[in-house]
């Protein structure tokens, strides 16, 4: 394909068109790219289920390394709620439904999102930068020599690893955030704490709140591992190829979720009326 | 290493089942035990299926049915009724209520004074059809302008 592009001669009047082009071929030729590398990693995770030390280890790093961030962020957030929803409520005599507003808030969207945007700039990055490297030092092609599976031994069990660990850390999240919130509502402003409780129970449904919130964070963990093992695999393996991997695959991993985001709330709104 | 793990699989479990316990209503769920009263309104404005229903302001069951009977022109609502709760009289009275000004709408139970208990299946004899403000509004409006 690169030669067919070329045959068209610098300063032309095309150029911009060319380059337009020749952009969005070669978009199109990593998606379909990343595609592929989905589909061999999902068939090798089977093989990976029955070495359960592998994931340990992928959950290691991937999980309980994030939890830190995890916790602050959820804890600062759950915070910022507490003093934001009573700020607002307070107006209409209402803040005894601080604990609606604080729940709902987490388990719907804050939770999952801003845990998956925490997990593809702390988790991701590492995964992206990791894999990179080992492409840089070929050790991929020491594997293969070895007839042993690329896919099969440091691929399928960091998917896993991901796609374990993001809901967990999006509950954890959920849960210290509510925790901030009680603390600021009823610890520091007088909010009453039964109900506090109370308005969060009577208002957060289990299936539709709770659960749409789960859906989305095993989805988003999907998504942003996925992205980040592509952009690691598919990396330069030069030293600069690597940090230019390292930051698409946060950026566009950010992105991924946040669009994804919309179309998950949409489509579960929307069965959920 | 493996601890680790095993704290942050702990962790986030607790987490989740706090948040299923603690904040959403799955700890007010029933178990589906109960048994299913019926009741027909006229009109049932907002009220929705998982609607509290409740006695004397206490939550002693759900909505877990509502459908349009054609022939009588009226909405039946089946109610699931927790199984403790199995005291009520026939002449039991079933009224819609909303809750505050703008709140959710439910169902309130009012006991009669019959010696007989409802069952599985029984239907409400009395029931007040739910407060539509916009009727309310017609009627004094109407009231006024014949004064």
């Amino acid at each position: 394909m690169k030669t067919e592009m070329q045959t068209v001669t610098a300063g032309s009047w095309l150029d911009p068109l060319v380059h337009a082009g020749r952009r969005a071929f070669s978009f199109l030729e990593r998606t379909g790219r990343a595609g592929l590398f989905l589909l061999r990693v999902l068939q090798s995770i089977p093989s990976v289920l029955l070495r359960p030390g592998l994931i340990m280890q992928q959950l290691f790093s991937v999980g309980v390394l994030t939890i830190v961030i995890v916790l602050v962020a959820g804890a600062f957030v759950g915070l910022v709620l507490g003093l934001q929803g009573y700020n607002v409520l307070v107006r209409f005599n209402a803040e005894a439904s601080l604990g609606t507003f604080v729940g709902l808030t987490l388990v719907r969207e804050l939770g999952p999102v801003v845990t998956a945007l925490l997990f593809a700039g702390r988790a991701g990055s590492a995964l992206t930068a990791e894999l990179g490297l080992m492409k840089a030092t070929e050790q991929f092609s020491g594997l293969e020599m070895m007839a042993v599976d690329p896919y099969k031994r440091v691929l399928a069990p960091r998917m896993l690893a991901g796609f374990i660990s993001m809901p967990l850390l999006a509950g954890i999240f959920s849960a210290v955030g509510v925790l901030g919130g009680y603390f600021i509502g009823v610890g520091l402003l007088g909010v009453d704490a039964g109900a506090y409780w109370a308005q969060m129970q009577n208002s957060v449904d289990f299936y539709e709140d709770l659960m749409t919130g789960f859906w989305k964070s095993l989805a988003f963990g999907f998504a942003a591992t996925w992205v980040a093992l592509f952009e690691g695999y598919d990396a330069e393996p030069t030293a600069e190829g690597v940090g230019r991997a390292t930051t698409r695959s946060v950026v566009s991993a950010s992105l991924l979720v946040l669009g994804l985001n919309f179309v998950l709330t949409a489509l579960l709104l929307e069965t959920n009326p | 290493m493996e601890a680790w793990v095993g704290l942050f699989v702990a962790a986030g479990c607790v987490a989740l089942f706090m948040l299923a316990m603690k904040v959403s209503n799955l700890s007010t769920i029933s178990a589906g035990d109960g048994y299913e009263i019926i009741a027909r309104f006229g009109n049932i404005g907002g009220l929705a299926v998982r609607s509290p229903v409740r006695a004397s302001g206490v939550l002693v069951g759900r909505v877990s049915d509502i459908s349009y009977d054609t022939r009588s022109f009226e909405a039946m609502v089946t109610m699931s009724i927790e199984k403790q709760f199995n005291q009520f009289p026939t002449d039991t009275t079933a009224s819609i209520f909303t809750a505050g000004l703008l709140g959710e709408q439910y169902v309130s139970l009012t006991p009669g004074a019959e010696e007989e208990v409802m069952k599985q299946g029984d239907t409400i004899m009395f029931s007040d059809s739910a407060m539509v403000l916009e009727r309310i509004i017609g009627k004094i409006v109407t009231d006024k302008l014949s004064e």
